[in-house]
């Protein structure tokens, strides 16, 4: 069920100012913070930087804040280019990856960092994603066959089949999608959300795969597929500009084509 | 692992409000707002059927202020409702996907709505019908 409102131990204090002296193009960047070991309730702590030594993406300022201002601020990050999904958190009010994403895209006035929405949190901007990887794991994301494999080769795919996966093989599973979805908000325990149904359909539409009418049985739920109401926050916000409302809508598609 | 002590991360309260979230959000509340409306309808029924009246105080009481101004959200919420509702089914045919589309769409129905709520209200109000 929807629950608007954000339950007692995770209203968001305020917290404390870290000015910035002598900075030449300061810039405040408002940060939620939470630690497990402390008892307190989230709080948004407020970091002045200044611009004029800083990288130009988001993630540059916090490991900025975190080599300089204040250590005890915790993410999770690695590539630095947008490929391994580490630094998905909520920017200016998207979901989006702090290293591709660039300060001055952000809107004019304070920078608002919080972690992926509507996520158990680890600590700062660090949110539990046991539940979304256990989703991941439940469609089997790799190739099923019953035919024996070709003793001396791969199993082929023409370059036309190929070219069906362009739009879904990028999918990093950075979950910005899925956390951007109020569906998956409310619903998240049995709907397994954008980034888990593109993964579903990119097997879906893989011409070597050959348990496509189990993928589809497995699917055909009403909370595993049919909560989403192609809201439409998932393409909007998907880093890697993919589309995983189109791809859901073509999983329903199948579904009915295959009742005819 | 899976502590409840775990704060929830905001959701709503932080997300930024763009236009297809939006429309998504209104199209719910008009679902809901029409249910209760269609009782008007029903109690303009009923009144009728039970004589001039009680037909007469329907009459009165929706045309007070309060009345016209529940009748117009109404209008205006069958219209979304019709707008949007045409709009999801496209994109139950797999159609209108892309950013710039569904963008466009969001806007469409909302101006749409708006401007068939206001032509039916100016042929009540110059034919007199809300009197």
């Amino acid at each position: 069920m929807a629950e608007f409102s954000l339950p007692k131990n995770s209203k968001v204090q305020p917290g404390k100012h870290f000015p910035a002296k002598d900075a030449k193009k300061p810039r405040t960047f408002r940060i939620y913070r939470w630690s497990p070991d402390d008892g307190q309730n989230p709080r948004i702590d407020t970091y002045e930087v200044d611009m004029a030594s800083c990288g130009p993406m988001v993630l540059d300022a916090l490991l900025k804040i975190k080599n300089e201002i204040d250590s005890t601020l915790t993410l999770r990050r690695s590539c630095r280019e947008g490929i391994c999904g580490s630094c998905a958190m909520n920017i200016d009010g998207t979901n989006t990856l702090a290293c591709t994403k660039a300060i001055e895209d952000c809107a004019s006035g304070d920078v608002k960092i919080y972690p992926l929405p509507h996520m158990p949190v680890v600590k700062d901007l660090v949110p539990d994603l046991t539940h979304f990887y256990a989703q991941f794991a439940s469609i089997k994301p790799w190739l099923r066959t019953q035919s024996p494999a070709p003793a001396d080769k791969e199993r082929l795919q023409s370059p036309e089949d190929r070219k069906k996966l362009d739009g879904l093989y990028e999918c990093i599973l950075c979950a910005c999608c899925s956390t951007s979805c109020p569906s998956y908000w409310w619903n998240g325990d049995r709907y397994l959300g954008p980034a888990i149904l593109l993964q579903a359909y990119r097997w879906i539409v893989d011409s070597r795969d050959e348990d496509t009418g189990a993928r589809l049985d497995d699917l055909e739920d009403p909370f595993k597929l049919y909560r989403c109401h192609t809201i439409m926050n998932c393409a909007r916000t998907c880093p890697k500009g993919l589309n995983p409302a189109k791809a859901i809508a073509e999983i329903k598609k199948l579904i009915v084509e295959r009742r005819a | 692992m899976a502590d409840t002590q775990r704060p929830l991360s905001p959701h709503m309260g932080i997300y930024k409000w763009q236009v297809q979230m939006v429309t998504s959000i209104v199209h719910r509340a008009t679902g809901i707002a029409l249910s209760v409306g269609t009782l008007i309808v029903l109690w303009g029924v009923f009144s009728l059927a039970h004589g001039e009246d009680s037909y007469n105080q329907f009459k009165t009481c929706i045309g007070s202020p309060i009345g016209l101004i529940l009748m117009f959200g109404w209008t205006w919420a069958l219209f979304y409702h019709l707008c949007n509702g045409i709009r999801h089914l496209f994109q139950d045919g797999g159609m209108g996907y892309a950013i710039p589309q569904f963008v466009r769409s969001s806007w469409i129905s909302i101006i749409g709505s708006v401007v068939l709520t206001l032509i039916v209200w100016a042929y009540v109000l110059t034919s007199g019908g809300a009197a």
